[in-house]
């Protein structure tokens, strides 16, 4: 019995014995509804199975970029219940500070200055690797500052002023980050603190010489792929570890299962939400630069849509729960690729949402949710 | 001289204020005559203040009109969303798809009257009554057989409206050939071409978009309704997307070339259109440049107001208040939970439509940009800016939030120099996080006043039937 | 007390007779809401050729007051902010708004008030032609219209690049694109060319990892992108990456210092002028632009296609005012349609539907700089 199960009707009478009457017609719409998508994109994946895997390859890179994201969001809801909307625009920051350390403090070849003898290779990494702190230290900052400033007085309010709150936040960001002596509104292009190179698969892996053509029937991917899937999977195993096995990790989850029983357990609840922001954020900052990398073209309004998606990926997994998250991302990763390929491209949000809707119906707590708990 | 703008705005914000809130206490008088007295009053002093004019200058300019048209569509949205969020406590991003909907639909019938098309009214109002006959029949099947599952009953609705739209179209496009030469020609104008029927086509034009909004609601509403508030949040914010994206795609992927899919739908009849003061003095330059434009505001503004009023304070109100309250406890009292849900849903959309069916005639053009989600959280704002709970409240926020971001800080801003007007969405989440932090619980709470406090229009009737009320029960907030 | 007075007085008549000799012009530009770095663009082009009509001496004696007016590229708040200018402010000249979806309904408005707007970039048709074919007074545009310049790109691509076979994508929600997409099409096919493809994306993608693998399958020969220069960014960086070299050409939304020259090296796009144009107006403009606004780095900045039609936007509306010999948007109206005027986009003059006629340029990158191509004459 799906546990969706609720009477459009009152008084329900627990059906006895044979379980609700025609529960067999919704399940066989649903299962009607999945073959024929399944049978339309398996004929058409069938026909070029080089594309399909290009498909997957490309799909498997958005979704990683919305697992990044996604688990900040999970984390800061599955501890204070809040939608911040303000997250994107953290990332949007973290991709902004990194822009400025190369383009303009030359960050990213630090190691060379300093030491002129260097590997260019090994600067090049730790370079990199330093601009990449930088931004996650001013993204969990500014998200402790957000969370310190706007929500915390709003605590004990009901739960949608500080929604609110996230959304004014947002507005905040994105505009005062428009005008022209702060970030300015227009489109920049991003400077890479590392080159990018991709590959084609073709008897061997061969580099792609920009403004060449790759053979036909080929797969390609970038170094940029690679590093956002071992960083996404890195972060996750960290995340993973962090909120299993650490002290820290232990009292958020007391914190998220019960507030006040555990003040009383001799937990600093407040600490551990301003520890969860500071993660989520810090998080969101190396999205933020990976981001940025991977499609070198920044503004003040890209943490809008990948910001949402990600919400979108982590509710799909079971908002609260980081291998959910996870999934989710990979999920809505697909959805929209193979959307985009095999059935409609303007249509690829409104899949990935039916998607979303239908999951909900058939698991209202998302892929790896807890059943919620009804209060007595 | 410049700060004479600024004062002026001032005054006409304040003033405008006072005169919805005038028109709530009249409204709430106990007599009959004395509501009927307010209304007209109420509808008088705007319209004379819009064809007036003091020493040459208009006092009500095109300005003012737009704003005042603005705030009215918007407090007709909010009072949706309050009804579904702030009474019913489902978290809806959906209302701005409705609104988008009831838009397009009202101006899709208006626009192919104009064209000589009568098929836009027929289809819809066709399809909007065999819609609702196969609710109710499938309702009425499903009823028999107890404890359907949601999913079932969803496969079952669909079929049925779907099967219900297919119909209409077919009806429609028989019955909309029947009446073409009822539009005579270019050089001879047949009956339906004239002026007075284009005005009663927009009469039924706003309430078909309204109850179009509705039918979607319904069959949107019923499967996601049964999800948790958030998750429910999520879903809705889909449907926002889907709508738009549906609406940019509207001359492709949707059979609709006139809405012109991303360049925007041109040639809206402007019924609402904002008027300008004759030259003429007296009572003839007074009518010489009247139109309907604010009288249909103004009958559709009072429309809203009682149906929500009159939702809330009904028994059913009452019953949503409980479900928002507790569920449980609502269902062990004997309340159908999930269907007072997708009751009040419904309700709160068909207002939105109505909101949509407005706006599109006083813009006289529509681009699915307009019904982006981003723009959706506006509604949102408002109602928690004015109060959950607190109808009084959502109209206040709605008048103050439109005057206040759309024409005092336009301008406030527009005489501090070229540099300024940037600064308005700036300062505009500022003054937002301000009010939240100041009064999380929204500027009224849950107080009501005026019409939403007294009695409904039919209250005294009731008494003359049943004898004078036993204890009545307290609603939240009294 | 009676100095008091005097003051008052003088501060008073200063005020009304300042009043009565300005000449208010109202910017209309989406300063906030989904596009303010159009904004941003059309508002600096179009200050500052306000300024330097007024360091001349500004229009017919009068000095010329801008009156900038935030209009978020949406047809209310673009109501709203022309409803303003025109019935607060008693502005009778508009400059803007930037997208045709805002422009569109500020020409309802101004029309009737015989206000004239001239919209910099608004591409759509029906901005000075109303639904019935008719072309609106006081509505003027300083762009060209998506057939002229989609044609050309066809002619283009067919003759220049010898394509036979098109790959088309553009995004949904513009008009502009959409316009372009089209006018590339019809004129594509009737050049006995074939479309292997059209895709569509939206504005806030940023991913089109699954367009450009439709590309590499169906093996276009051209691939028209009419967007602007920061979806071009993307699209093109990633099309490097996918190993696909066939030319990207487009319109003049290429045109930016932003265009990543890398990403986009091998493409095409048409614009208004070239920078290597010697002309005076154009190294003038290019000079004074520089002077005037610094980019974060301190350096001068280089204008996008969108400030350059806002600058001749508005020089075309003050040499119109100075023709007519008065600031009546009638006399203004007759004279700018008999206007010929050395603009920094070459020499304008419009056609009955308030359309200018101008050459068209076409630039390609190459080499990591933007080199001449050809002029085309209309």
């Amino acid at each position: 019995m799906p546990a969706s199960t609720v009477n459009t009707k009152a008084a329900p009478r627990p059906a006895a014995r044979r379980g609700p009457p025609l529960a067999w017609v919704g399940w066989v719409f649903l299962i009607l509804l999945a073959l024929v998508t399944v049978i339309y994109i398996g004929s058409k994946a069938w026909s070029n199975p080089i594309l399909f895997l290009q498909n997957f390859l490309d799909g498997l890179k958005l979704g990683f970029v919305y697992a990044l994201i996604a688990l900040g969001y999970t984390m800061v809801y599955g501890i204070v219940k809040l939608i911040n909307f303000a997250h994107g625009d953290v990332f949007m920051v973290g991709a902004f500070t990194s822009f400025y350390a190369v383009s303009r403090f030359n960050l990213h070849q630090w190691p060379l200055a300093l030491f002129p003898g260097i590997n260019p290779g090994l600067s090049i990494v730790i370079g990199s690797l330093t601009v990449v702190l930088l931004s996650m230290g001013v993204c969990v900052i500014l998200a402790v500052t957000i969370e310190r400033v706007a929500y915390k007085p709003l605590r004990d309010a009901p739960r949608i002023a500080a929604l609110i709150t996230a959304i004014g936040v947002s507005f905040f960001l994105e505009f005062f980050g428009a005008l022209p002596f702060v970030f300015s509104g227009r489109f920049i292009p991003y400077k890479s603190p590392f080159p990018t190179t991709a590959w084609y698969i073709q008897d061997g892996i061969h580099p792609i010489v920009s403004g060449t053509a790759s053979p036909d029937n080929t797969i390609s991917f970038s170094n940029i792929f690679l590093i956002i899937a071992a960083a996404s999977i890195l972060v996750q195993i960290l995340l993973q570890f962090i909120v299993k096995r650490t002290k820290v990790g232990i009292a958020m989850r007391a914190a998220s299962y019960d507030k006040s029983t555990a003040r009383l357990m001799g937990i600093n609840v407040d600490q551990i939400i301003s520890f969860t922001f500071a993660i989520g954020a810090a998080f969101a900052g190396l999205g933020g630069v990976l981001y940025a990398v991977a499609y070198s073209s920044i503004w003040t309004q890209l943490g809008i849509l990948p910001g949402l998606k990600a919400f979108v990926a982590a509710v799909l997994g079971g908002i609260g729960s980081i291998p959910g998250a996870f999934v989710g991302a990979l999920i809505m990763g697909q959805a929209e690729s193979l959307t985009m390929s095999y059935i409609s491209t303007p249509m690829r949000d409104a899949v990935a949402f039916t998607i979303l809707i239908i999951v909900l119906l058939v698991k209202p707590t998302g892929l790896f949710g807890e059943p919620a708990q009804e209060k007595a | 001289m410049e700060l004479g703008y600024l004062a002026g705005t001032i005054v006409k914000m304040v003033a405008l204020i006072a005169w919805i809130y005038g028109l709530l206490w009249g409204l709430g008088r106990k007599k009959l005559w004395q509501k009927a007295l307010t209304v007209v009053l109420a509808f008088v002093v705007i319209q004379a203040v819009i064809l007036a004019k003091l020493g040459g200058v208009a006092l009500f300019s095109a300005f003012d009109q737009t704003l005042l048209y603005q705030a009215i569509t918007m407090a007709m949205v909010a009072l949706g969303l309050n009804l579904i969020y702030g009474f019913n406590g489902q978290f809806s991003l959906a209302q701005w798809g409705f609104y988008g909907i009831g838009a397009y639909c009202a101006a899709d019938i208006t626009y192919r009257w104009t064209n000589g098309d009568a098929s836009g009214l027929v289809i819809v109002g066709f399809g909007v009554i065999l819609g609702g006959l196969a609710i109710l029949g499938v309702g009425k099947f499903l009823k028999r057989k107890r404890g359907v599952p949601v999913l079932s009953s969803f496969t079952f609705y669909l079929f049925a409206i779907v099967a219900a739209g297919l119909v209409a179209v077919w009806l429609g496009k028989a019955v909309s050939t029947a009446l073409a030469p009822g539009f005579g020609t270019a050089e001879a104008p047949g009956p339906l071409a004239s002026p007075m029927a284009l005005q009663a086509v927009f009469f039924l034009s706003v309430i078909f978009a309204g109850a179009f909004a509705a039918l979607v609601s319904f069959i949107f509403g019923l499967p996601v309704l049964s999800l948790g508030s958030d998750y429910f949040g999520i879903a809705t914010l889909g449907f926002a997307i889907i709508v738009k994206t549906l609406l940019v795609n509207s001359d492709t992927i949707l059979p609709f070339p006139e809405m012109k899919g991303g360049r925007g739908m041109l040639g809206i009849p402007k019924i609402l259109a904002s008027m300008a003061p004759g030259d003429e003095p007296g009572i003839a330059g007074f009518f010489k440049n009247w139109t309907p434009a604010w009288l249909w505001a103004f009958v559709f503004l009072i429309l809203v107001l009682v149906i929500v009023r009159n939702f809330v304070r009904s028994s059913t109100g009452r019953a949503t208040l409980a479900v928002r309250e507790d569920e449980i406890a609502a269902r062990a009292m004997g309340i159908d939970v999930a269907g007072n849900k997708l009751l009040t849903f419904v309700v709160g959309s068909f207002v939105a439509g109505i909101g949509g069916a407005i706006y599109a005639h006083y813009m006289g053009f529509l681009t699915p940009s307009s019904f982006d989600f981003i723009a959706g959280f506006n509604p949102l704002i408002i109602v928690v800016f004015g109060g959950l709970g607190s109808m009084t409240g959502t109209i206040a926020a709605s008048f103050g939030w439109i005057f206040f971001l759309e024409g005092f800080l336009r301008v406030l801003l527009g005489q501090l120099g070229t540099d300024a007007p940037s600064w308005r969405f700036v300062l505009y989440p500022i003054a937002l996080l301000l009010l939240m932090l100041v009064r999380p619980q929204g500027l009224l709470g849950t107080v009501e006043w005026g019409f939403f406090r007294a009695e409904g229009f039919g209250a005294r009737l009731k008494e003359a039937i049943a004898g004078p009320p036993g204890q009545k029960p307290k609603m939240a907030g009294e | 007390m009676k100095r008091v007075l005097t003051i008052a007085l003088v501060l008073v008549l200063a005020v009304l007779t300042a009043g009565a000799a300005d000449l208010k012009v109202a910017v209309l530009a989406p300063l906030s809401g989904a596009v303010p770095s159009f904004g941003l663009s059309t508002k600096e082009g179009a200050l500052l050729a306000i300024q330097e009509w007024n360091a001349k001496g500004g229009v017919l004696g009068m000095k010329i007051v801008p009156i900038v007016e935030d209009s978020q590229c949406d047809a209310a708040a673009a109501t709203n902010a022309a409803n303003k200018v025109i019935n607060q402010d008693g502005v009778k000249f508009i400059i803007g708004e930037v997208c045709s979806s805002a422009s569109i309904p500020v020409s309802e408005i101004a029309g009737p008030a015989k206000v004239i707007e001239i919209s910099p970039t608004s591409t759509n048709p029906n901005v000075t032609v109303d639904k019935a074919g008719k072309t609106k007074d006081y509505i003027f545009r300083a762009c060209y219209i998506d057939p002229f310049q989609g044609g050309i790109l066809a002619q283009f691509s067919n003759t220049r690049l010898k394509a036979k076979k098109a790959f088309i994508m553009y995004d949904q929600g513009n008009d502009y694109t959409i316009g372009l997409a089209t006018a590339f099409e019809a004129k594509f096919k009737a050049l006995g060319g074939t479309i292997v493809g059209k895709e569509t994306y939206t504005k806030t993608d940023t991913d089109f990892s699954a367009i450009l693998a439709k590309i590499k399958n169906a093996k276009p020969e051209v691939v028209l992108l009419p967007d602007y220069y920061n979806i071009v960014n993307l699209v093109t960086k990633q099309a490097k990456e996918k190993g696909i070299s066939v030319p990207f050409v487009g319109g003049d939304g290429w045109d930016s210092s932003d265009l990543d020259l890398a990403a986009s090296d091998g493409g095409y796009y048409t614009n208004h002028y070239s920078k290597d144009d010697p002309r005076a107006e154009v190294q003038n403009f290019l000079k004074a632009y520089a002077a005037a606004y610094k980019d974060d780095a301190g350096k001068g900045k280089v204008p996008d296609a969108l400030a350059v039609l806002a600058y001749d936007a508005t020089n075309l509306l003050f040499a119109s005012i100075k023709a007519a010999g008065k600031a009546d948007t009638t006399a203004v109206k007759t004279a700018l349609e008999k206007i010929s005027y050395n603009a920094v986009s070459g020499k304008i003059t419009f056609d009955k539907l308030h359309n200018p006629i101008k050459a068209l340029t076409i630039l390609s990158v190459k080499g990591g700089k933007i080199n001449f191509d050809s002029v085309v004459q209309p």
